[in-house]
């Protein structure tokens, strides 16, 4: 079984409320060095057999489809969680 | 004019997790229409004249909110209705779905203070002229409630000066910007004006003893009202 990790983040330009949140609770537990928080998010898409560039490719498609919204989000990697373990 | 009004006949669409479906329905029957229960995963819009997307959580708000939603089979049949020039309209979360099939432009992030806004919300009418707001007057002010924890409209810069330039701006948050939304926008609609997207609800606002407080006393606010009467005067039009 194979696994396509994506992650999507949040456009640069776009405020990202959360984060802010999450920055904001930081110093409260010691961390002061934390300047600044974006929240994104991670999916791990499963396949029956291997990763081919084919399912990247789908993989890419299904990203840009559904997983993020290009208005507010970007798609930041589309990958082999196999090859990304190694890496 | 109203044996026509009254065979008008507006759908109102259920996703898993909408809400506010029966107030839809219960608003388009007070103004004078028949309300028809959609369901999202008919395909079938069962030849209604306009469609209403009511507020809620369609599949949870799960991935973004209305993301899930706007693949739902309905949604195909009413991307080409509307395309067509059927009116529709998008209230909160329905707002959201139409963004996420791109009948609407821009998009809606969490609100900038991060907290759930329950509120009775002054609007400006911007737009008097299109599908849903015909029987308003430029400039009014409408009183109607807002609840929402994802209601920050954002888009880019030029979509903006594009919204703002072709008068697709509907409706503008008056007196306090609720939640952070890109010059006060509280509701758009696409360029033929048949398609139109609000994040507050006209639909809780349409008979006294159960709206927002006004002039006449504590929950005597109709002003959503119009929404409904005005989609059925541009039907008779039409």
């Amino acid at each position: 079984m194979g696994r396509v990790v994506v992650e999507v983040m949040p456009k640069p330009e776009i405020l990202d409320p959360q984060g802010k949140a999450v920055v904001g609770a930081l110093p409260r537990l010691g961390f002061t060095q934390f300047t600044g928080v974006r929240q994104g998010k991670r999916f791990e898409l499963e396949v029956d057999g291997d990763v081919t560039p084919e399912v990247l490719v789908a993989a890419q498609q299904a990203a840009e489809m559904l997983l993020s919204n290009p208005i507010i989000e970007d798609v930041v990697r589309v990958a082999d969680a196999a090859v990304e373990s190694v890496a | 004019m109203s044996a026509t009004l009254a065979s008008a006949r507006i759908g109102v669409l259920t996703f898993p997790g909408t809400l506010d479906d029966r107030d839809a329905a219960r608003a388009v029957r007070l103004a004078g229409g028949e309300a028809v229960s959609l369901w999202h995963a008919d395909g079938d819009l069962q030849g209604v004249d306009a469609v209403v997307l009511p507020g809620g959580f369609s599949y949870g708000d799960y991935l973004r909110a209305g993301a899930i939603s706007r693949f739902a089979p309905a949604m195909d049949a009413v991307v080409d209705a509307a395309n067509g020039g059927m009116p529709v309209l998008g209230i909160c979360n329905g707002f959201q779905v139409l963004t996420e099939a791109h009948l609407l432009s821009g998009s809606m992030v969490k609100n900038d203070h991060l907290h759930f806004v329950c509120r009775e919300q002054v609007l400006t009418v911007e737009n008097a002229a299109t599908a849903w707001t015909n029987l308003y007057a430029p400039g009014q002010q409408i009183t109607i409630p807002l609840k929402n924890q994802d209601g920050q409209f954002v888009a880019d810069e030029r979509t903006l000066d594009e919204l703002e330039g072709s008068g697709r701006v509907v409706f503008r948050y008056s007196g306090w910007n609720p939640n952070g939304s890109r010059r006060d926008i509280a509701g758009i609609s696409n360029e033929r004006g048949n398609v139109v997207g609000l994040m507050p609800h006209p639909e809780h606002a349409v008979e006294a003893g159960f709206g927002p407080a006004d002039a006449t006393g504590p929950r005597g606010g109709t002003d959503g009202l119009a929404f409904f009467t005005s989609v059925l005067a541009s039907l008779v039009h039409a």
